[in-house]
């Protein structure tokens, strides 16, 4: 018998207020496996990464995690079976040290066991932040706030990590340093989900892309199709048109 | 030198009082984001209930203090999270600020109304001995501390010692800190934020339960109004603090205990020094340290990164609402307001009528509170001393020069408008909350330092102001006094819609919703908003001008008091900061609603007389009701009005507006709004863009 996959949203809706941001999305993401979600400005993609760790509650359908109906629950719960995101923009606490960060993931994972041993295996991977960790996080470089979100996940094990736009803002050479990480994470048996408005780096490491444009999924594929017809660019509108007429 | 010594050693036991009540404010600022005002509200709560079971009841010493401080005191603070403060966590600091003032203002009349409102004499101290020359202390010894100083000083240390060590040594601390930060975020880290974030009102409320019953004994009977003012000294140590360090804070109210004890011993007694920079003193202290206190220009609140995921805010009453529907109820506005008039010259009695002008009045002094916050969107907290300024000024005005009132009025306007811009100069730079702050150590100096002197206020006796005689008409007559007063806010309404309309207000209007973003299409930052300030300070003076003639003196305890203008504050803001309209409905209920609730809550007594048999429920529960009852449940709505305006920024007036805006719009055009898909992913669009992408 295979274990359900990591992720699964059935049938969700999900609105902001009034405004209606999902209809009807469906999405797996196999343990182990990496998904790309793609798709341009405002067409939902953070809105599915919000549904899945539970920030955003479904107005209708299902989430589940490993098999288990977690539709309503808080983010810790969600959180504490396992399941990361790492969201675009800042996704650590400013006002706290590096140490204080990671103290505070290590501590409230079940996942780990020995914080401390955590703490070491995190300095250990990146050298750096021990030389910052009596830093205030928000004082750190664009690049560096990214490094110390991968190393906090990476210290975590998760189950799923849904990385939102973890490329956004950063030089290319920091953008290549992040993906290597997430593939050492996908390596080390974790499953991905992740939101990328620039295709080349997502494309080489999805198993599968997902499109999706309005709110709604429009393209579901092997990542090799997308990659041959765009080349790697930046899909104009997030449109499953511009796969089949390049510009 | 050595009596300087012996000062020094004397302003410990204040410096504790102060460090205390500073130490759980930060507390408070540090775990719920919250600037606490209404600390103070709940000190006094847990100060009465301790109160009423020591002395009532004679309840033991330590049942007491566990039902006053471990069980009132979080049970308060729980109440407040689950229901308030749970709900305001993304909210600009300016909301949570106006919030904690409606609690000020609430919270102390909610327990006199459960409690008796009966005056408590000599509250109880937290201690079993009564001096230490009884008990520890070489007799003799010249310096002595009474039973209540010795609670204070080991209480201190403890809660200090406590609070230093959950910070730097804990979890739950640095998860307190998280849940500040961002919730939302704690939450992804497998916090469980809504338990952290009631824990730590939970802590913060048995703190303020603790220095409420501490600090009571310190004053001859129990009132929220002293237990406030000692709050707001302590203000100057939670600033030296930079409202985060513990250390800090309890080092900033030691040396302002001890400050205060050095002067009081080494000035004369009897000079101007003496009299009036020793109470002032923490208020020039806290003033000073907002002005020159480094890295507080800023206002150092974070944005919580995952605020995209609240839906975005409802679009302002002037983009819903067609042109034509504006002015037609501008029209109708003023047309109901002359109604309005007619009816009170006509119909009222002279108690009513005198309660319409006094309204009337106070509503030109409210239309300041407009400008300075609801255009300039600075959250000014001494409107009062304004309208007292003026009111002082024409005062003094008339009777040196023997100048009409009406000049001398507006003379007082300007009076004030100039103390308001030389306020403004320095203080228009800093953050919201210590913008609020050093407002109020503004009011609290004037209120401390210049009021008791004879040629601001004429001392003891209140300044006697005349009425305006224009020609033949004499305004002593309340009704030739309700058109005239009419007439000026209409004049001054109009100048402030005008200020509203114009450039000024668009740059102020900029400058509110990214200060940033204004700058760098050349607004200058400061000259709109010492403008607006100016502006506000000499309507308010003009006003206090116009109250102080009407009631015939320009008396500071009656009409100005600081805590008075709190009120006047939390009540504009809550009905619409940005509204004229809502100006004047404030200033009308600020008079018409005690009365009125006296009136109705006297019919109960009126209904027991006039049926002397009867019995069963309903009379007994007739029986409860007073007329005493009316000036608390008024206070109350005030404060509650406030309380709400975390749910409708823009004013409870102004929502029921935009409401109605929005149902017109409907309704003429009904086709502009169809639940159509592709237009709502618009707006997503758009939601997502305002996101911290």
């Amino acid at each position: 018998m295979t274990p359900p996959p990591a992720l699964q949203l059935e049938d969700v809706s999900a609105s902001y207020g009034s405004f209606r941001a999902l209809f009807h999305v469906n999405l797996t993401v196999e343990n182990g496996s990496a998904v790309a979600l793609i798709g341009a400005n405002g067409a939902g993609k953070s809105t599915v990464a919000r549904v899945a760790s539970g920030l955003i509650r479904p107005s209708s359908g299902r989430l589940l995690i490993s098999g288990s109906d977690f539709t309503g629950s808080a983010p810790h719960q969600i959180a504490r079976t396992g399941v990361a995101l790492a969201n675009e923009g800042r996704s650590l606490f400013a006002s706290l040290t590096v140490q204080e960060n990671l103290s505070l993931a290590f501590r409230n994972a079940p996942s780990v066991t020995d914080p401390d041993a955590a703490m070491n295996s995190a300095f250990a991977l990146f050298p750096q932040l021990e030389e910052r960790c009596t830093q205030q996080a928000g004082t750190l470089s664009g690049g560096e706030q990214r490094i110390l979100t991968l190393a906090r996940v990476m210290a975590t094990k998760p189950q799923l990590l849904i990385a939102d736009e973890l490329s956004l803002g950063l030089a290319p050479l920091v953008t290549t340093q992040v993906y290597e990480a997430l593939a050492t994470i996908r390596d080390s048996g974790c499953a991905l989900l992740i939101v990328e408005q620039h295709l080349d780096h997502a494309l080489a490491l999805a198993d599968e892309v997902v499109a999706i444009e309005k709110g709604e999924i429009t393209f579901r594929g092997d990542p090799a199709d997308v990659g041959e017809v765009t080349g790697g660019l930046l899909l104009p509108s997030g449109h499953p048109a511009a796969i089949d007429e390049p510009t | 030198m050595v009596d300087l010594v012996e000062y020094a050693i004397r302003g410990i036991p204040t410096g504790c009082v102060y460090a205390l009540l500073a130490v759980g404010l930060v507390l408070t600022y540090k775990t719920s984001g919250v600037f606490n005002l209404a600390y103070g509200a709940q000190a006094f709560a847990s100060a009465s209930v301790f109160y009423v079971v020591r002395k009532d009841h004679e309840w033991p010493l330590w049942a007491a203090a566990i039902l006053a401080i471990v069980i009132v005191g979080p049970a308060i603070g729980l109440v407040l999270e689950r229901f308030l403060f749970r709900y305001l966590r993304g909210s600009p600091p300016m909301a949570k600020l106006v919030t904690s003032l409606g609690l000020l203002i609430a919270i102390p009349e909610v327990v006199r109304l459960l409690l008796g409102s009966g005056s408590r004499k000599n509250p109880p101290p937290l201690w079993w001995v009564r001096r230490t020359d009884e008990w520890l202390w070489p007799q003799g010894s010249s310096v002595v501390l009474d039973a209540g100083q010795i609670a204070t000083i080991v209480s201190t240390i403890v809660v200090v010692i406590a609070l230093v060590f959950l910070f730097a040594r804990t979890q739950i601390g640095l998860k307190m800190r998280a849940v500040v930060e961002s919730a939302r975020m704690a939450e992804l880290y497998g916090v469980n934020s809504e338990r952290t974030s009631m824990t730590a009102w939970a802590l913060s409320s048995l703190l303020a339960g603790l220095a409420g019953v501490l600090v009571a004994p310190l004053f001859a009977s129990l009132n929220p109004l002293d237990l406030f003012t000692l709050l707001v000294a302590a203000l100057a140590a939670t600033v030296f603090g930079g409202l985060t360090s513990i250390p800090l804070t309890f080092a900033g109210g030691i040396a302002l205990g001890v400050l205060q004890a050095v002067m009081a011993g080494a000035l004369p007694t009897d000079s101007v020094f003496a009299t009036g920079l020793r109470p002032g003193l923490p208020f020039i202290v806290l003033f000073a340290l907002l002005m020159f206190r480094p890295g507080l220009r800023t206002s150092g609140e974070l944005q919580d990164p995952l605020a995209g995921v609240d839906p975005p805010p409802p679009s302002p009453v002037t983009q819903d609402q067609p042109k034509w529907l504006t002015r037609g109820s501008r029209a109708l506005m003023i047309l109901l307001l002359l109604v309005a008039c007619w009816i009170s010259i006509s119909v009222l009695d002279a108690f009513w009528l005198g309660l319409v002008v006094s309204g009337v009045c106070l509503s030109v002094i409210l239309l300041s509170i407009t400008v300075a916050t609801g255009l300039g969107g600075m959250l000014s907290l001494c409107p009062a001393a304004f309208a007292a300024i003026g009111a002082f000024a024409t005062a003094q005005l008339v009777e040196a020069t023997g100048m009409t009132v009406i000049g001398a009025m507006i003379i007082a306007g300007l009076v004030s408008a100039t103390a308001g811009a030389a306020l403004a100069l320095p203080v228009v730079r800093l953050g919201a909350v210590y913008l609020a702050l050093a407002t109020l150590a503004f009011a609290l100096m004037f209120e401390s330092i210049l009021v008791p002197l004879s040629w601001v206020s004429g001392g003891s006796v209140p300044l006697s102001v005349p009425r305006p005689l224009i020609g033949s008409i004499d305004m002593a007559d309340d009704r030739w006094f309700l058109l005239f007063a009419a007439t000026c806010l209409g004049l001054i309404a109009w100048v402030v819609v005008r200020l509203r309309e114009g450039t000024m207000g668009r740059f102020l209007q900029a400058l509110y919703t990214s200060r940033d973003a204004a700058e760098s299409i050349g607004v200058s930052a400061t000259r709109p908003r010492v403008m607006a300030f100016a502006v506000s300070a000499g309507i308010a003076g003009f006003g206090g001008g116009l109250l102080a003639s009407y009631a015939g003196q320009a008396n500071y305890q009656a009409s100005f008091v600081y805590l008075v203008g709190l009120v006047w504050v939390a009540l504009v803001v809550s009905t619409g900061a940005r509204s004229v309209l809502a100006a004047i409905i404030s200033g009308m209920v600020f008079f018409l609603l005690p009365a009125g609730l006296e009136r109705l809550f006297s019919w109960p007594e009126n209904w027991l007389e006039a049926h002397p048999d009867a019995s069963g429920p309903v009379a007994s529960l007739l029986e409860v009701i007073t007329p005493s009852w009316a000036v608390p449940v008024a206070f109350i709505l005030f404060g509650a009005g406030a309380i709400m305006y975390a749910r409708h920024p823009e004013g409870s007036l102004q929502s029921q507006m935009s409401a109605l805006g929005r149902a017109v719009n409907r309704r003429i055009d009904p086709g502009g709004e169809p639940p159509d898909p592709a237009d709502d992913l618009d707006r997503e669009s758009s939601a997502d863009l305002v996101g911290p992408s």
